[in-house]
């Protein structure tokens, strides 16, 4: 078989698919495999069908494809909403009777494995999971031992018994695994196994405490619930305070509360929540607070559709919040930048005193894949706080138009924040002149911003005439199709600052005599952002909005289309 | 008396001649500085709304921030630095009606932090609309044939859901008002100060007077420990009761219970960031 296997597991809501995910993953990864893999889910808590796809390659991959090499089936009902995606190579494995009739007398492979069989013989259904894990390893041909070993590592709190149980479970699916013969025989390789897996959720996650980032507050909503939910788990080993709030307005304000006495605070929410902060957000900036939100999109108006994926967010993000006032907007569309960003998210909040913005969607959240090692002593917690004296002010007028910013009981003076316009002591004026000076005072800090401003990068040919560009997570898909087509013509520049504009945007876009735009969204609001600040147009959108990230198969075929 | 909370130059306040507000910045002031509290460790976190300005007139840390967020504000504030003394102060809409939501959660959080209200039952900012106090039939120029909704009663709502010290006071009695604070400061927990007062320009009913007839004290032998006698109490509208209608500080704050202080009690901006440690997450 091919060097690139896609797997798709697909059940119910609540049988433990994501169990199967994390394990196998790391086993794979362990083994010197490149994994990526990604779930897609129904907006319930049991029953529907969701799938997780892993892919496995002997090169770095970073997308979602459409194609199914294998489909473990796990429940009834489980091929239908995927059977556009099967093709004649698909490998079809599962219990005869989860398998409908239309599909065995077809063009499809179908391996019998009957998994409810064989978890009864160990001891109950609760251990199918367990034996898919180790089916898809005897089907990798996965050191048991080392299998063996992860299975005691999982369960290291459930006891003896339980223990053993598993054991005997993971061993009952490995040989069923090798039994099939598959004869898949993707290259490994060794460097592989010192990378290190992660989900989205934990890049952005670990990235803030290398922030620094001690403070979190959010109210839960898919699919950013899991920063806070990580966070809370290190709440003891790294002293971060955590705390659910009743409303996002909430959230917003107390982070607000924990900058101005001297936390490193931020929220994550998704688009509805981030809605319901924008007046909060208007309050950091008259107020000169810092403050970092992490925005997880997912696809709206409303409640739209809670648990998929979409790039819609961004003219949210660039507008919220009512008056004129600046902001930085970050779209990491890989784990190493996700981690880089929300790091230096805290120290541009804090340098700055304007609110950071870190763009992720459902799709980048919900997706793992393994990093190479990052070396966190190139990383720095810049502190900007200043101890006051007795005459201090809060809002003195500087040249770069940052006011040092003292905390309570640092020092002699008093700290006085105030949401109206104010003057330089930070108490309530009407005077013109100074409005003047504070609105021109607020903007300054956007323009000294510029000095550090994150360039968009160019991946592809150097020589480029057409270019495509792309910000957040579309990154990954985008690059790899780049790498297929393998086109001297073709580059693409991957936007990871999205607002202000890099300072390289307009030298990149026209050098190219033609302009591509990917966007997982209705509108290509990247695209308008773009137009607005360099008066470019895009020649052609590829837009998405489905609320399914974009396929490897879809991009290459809609750029081949366009040449 | 001259505090230390007072400006060397006195600020011009925006409030109209004789309105409650100037008895509670006064007497808020005194029993602050009585207290002997520094104002370096003491935050005003104040909404929008007359009352709400009281922190611009106040000598020391504040946040101004929010129509209806002082609360939250004030609860990032204390969870970041316990060792600050935080007041949230506002109005009845500012806490009760834009605020109502963080109102309920602050209390059962327990936060340590003094929630001072000034309850004039009007809004005055926005020029007479009726509040979340308002009482019954209290016509304004938008609720033209009288109020209809029930009105808000913080002592009760605050009492159901666990606040740890209750109060009332009235602004027309500064001595009670200024023991009551006092007793707030101190307590350990979340203390909320409803403070009636008249709004001289837009409330022409609940005016000095009104409040003079329909408030009494508690009286010595009022065991303001008793949960369901403080109910009793709190649901009184013939004449409301004034004084420290409940207390109990027996519950742990919600500082207290945070994790992060578990093993470290220094407040947040004292902390040192371990990398090397965070670089292990990545194992």
């Amino acid at each position: 078989m091919k060097n690139d296997i896609s797997i798709v597991l697909s059940g119910e809501a609540g049988q433990g698919i994501k169990t199967v995910e994390l394990l196998i993953i790391r086993a794979l990864k362990n083994s010197g495999y490149n994994v990526f893999s990604t779930t897609e889910l129904m907006s319930r808590v049991r029953g529907g069908n969701n799938t997780t796809e892993i892919r496995v390659s002997n090169e770095r991959i970073e997308a979602y494809v459409d194609k199914i090499d294998i489909l473990i089936v796990l429940s009834k009902n489980a091929i239908l909403r995927i059977e556009n995606r099967l093709t004649k190579d698909t490998i079809i494995i599962g219990q005869d009777s989860f398998i409908e009739e239309k599909y065995k007398n077809s063009q499809y492979i179908i391996k019998y494995v009957a998994l409810s069989s064989l978890a009864k013989e160990v001891g109950g259904l609760i251990y199918s999971n367990v034996i898919t894990y180790g089916l898809l390893s005897g089907i990798f041909d996965i050191n048991l031992n080392l299998i063996k070993e992860s299975i005691t590592r999982h369960f290291s709190t459930k006891g003896k018994e339980i223990t053993d149980n598993n054991i005997n479970a993971v061993i009952k699916g490995y040989e069923k695994g090798k039994e099939l013969k598959l004869g898949i025989q993707v290259e490994k390789d060794e460097k592989i196994k010192n990378q290190v897996l992660l989900s989205g959720t934990e890049s952005i996650g670990i990235g803030a405490l290398a922030g620094g980032c001690n403070f979190i507050t959010a109210y839960p909503m898919s699919p950013s619930t899991g920063v806070i939910q990580f966070l809370a788990r290190h709440s003891e080993e790294f002293g971060v305070v955590v705390e659910q709030a009743e409303d996002e307005i909430s959230a917003i304000n107390m982070i607000q509360g924990a900058w101005y006495a001297g936390a490193r605070a931020m929220t994550t929410t998704s688009g509805g929540g981030f809605a319901l902060m924008e007046e909060g957000i208007s309050n950091a900036a008259i107020t000169e607070v810092p403050i970092v939100i992490h925005l997880a999109q997912r696809p709206g108006p409303s409640t739209g559709l809670p648990t998929r994926t979409e790039q819609g967010d961004l003219n949210l993000a660039l507008y919220a919040g009512h008056g004129e006032f600046p902001r930085i907007i970050f779209a990491p569309g890989n784990f190493t930048d996700g981690i880089y960003l929300t790091q230096k998210a805290f120290n541009l909040a804090d340098k700055f005193q304007v609110p950071v913005i870190i763009l992720t969607d459902q799709f980048y959240i919900d997706s793992f894949q393994s990093i190479k090692s990052i070396d966190f002593t190139d990383f720095k917690v810049e502190n900007f706080v200043t101890r006051t004296d007795k005459d201090y002010k809060r809002y003195k007028n500087t040249e770069d138009g940052i006011s040092p910013r003292g905390i309570p009981m640092q020092g002699d003076g008093f700290v006085r924040f105030d949401s109206h316009e104010h003057d330089e002591g930070g108490f309530i004026t009407e005077d013109p002149d100074i409005r003047i000076k504070m609105v021109d005072k607020r903007f300054k800090k956007l323009e000294s911003y510029s000095k550090e401003s994150i360039d968009a990068e160019i991946i592809g040919s150097k020589n480029y005439k057409t270019l495509i560009v792309g910000w957040g997570s579309t990154y990954g898909v985008i690059k790899e199709a780049i790498e297929k087509l393998n086109d001297n013509d073709l580059a693409f520049a991957y936007f990871k600052q999205v607002y202000p504009l890099p300072n390289n945007t307009k030298e990149i876009l026209s050098k190219a005599k033609e302009l591509i735009i990917i966007e997982n969204n209705a509108t290509s609001q990247f695209g308008q952002l773009i137009k607005r600040y360099t008066g470019m147009e895009f020649t052609n959108h590829i837009l998405k909005y489905n609320g399914m990230p974009f396929s490897l198969e879809e991009i290459i075929e809609k750029l081949k289309g366009m040449q | 008396m001259t505090t230390i909370f007072d400006f060397d130059q006195i600020p011009e306040t925006s409030w109209c001649p004789g309105c409650g507000n100037f008895s509670i910045l006064k007497v808020l002031k005194e029993a602050l500085d009585e207290l002997k509290i520094d104002p370096k460790n003491l935050v005003i976190s104040a909404g929008i709304g007359q009352a709400a300005k009281t922190s611009q007139y106040i000598n020391s840390n504040c946040f101004n921030g929010l129509h209806g967020r002082a609360l939250p504000v004030a609860t990032g504030i204390k969870a970041s630095n316990p060792d600050l003394i935080v007041v949230a102060e506002g109005g009845d809409g500012d806490m009760y009606g834009e605020g109502g939501n963080h109102f309920i959660h602050a209390i059962r959080r327990n936060i340590d932090i003094v929630n001072i209200v000034h309850n004039n039952m009007v809004y005055g900012l926005t020029l007479g609309q009726a509040s979340p106090t308002s009482r019954k039939e209290f016509k304004t120029p938008l609720q033209l044939e009288g109020v209809s909704s029930e009105p808000f009663n913080p002592i009760a709502v605050a009492i159901s859901l666990g606040a740890s010290f209750v109060a009332r006071a009235f602004s027309g009695d500064m001595k009670q008002m200024k023991e009551i604070l006092k007793e707030a400061v101190k307590h350990k927990g979340y203390a909320l100060v409803d403070i009636f007062h008249p709004c001289v320009s837009f409330n022409k009913i609940n005016n000095f007077k009104w409040f003079k007839d329909n408030t009494y004290y508690l009286n010595e032998n009022y065991d303001n420990t008793d949960k369901m006698e403080a109910l009793k109490k709190a649901f009184e509208t013939d004449k409301f009761p004034l004084g420290v209608i409940y207390t109990n500080g027996k519950n742990k704050t919600f500082e207290e219970n945070l994790i992060a202080y578990k093993n470290d009690k220094r407040p947040l901006y004292k902390r040192e960031v371990d990398l090397e440690k965070i670089e292990k997450l990545l194992n």
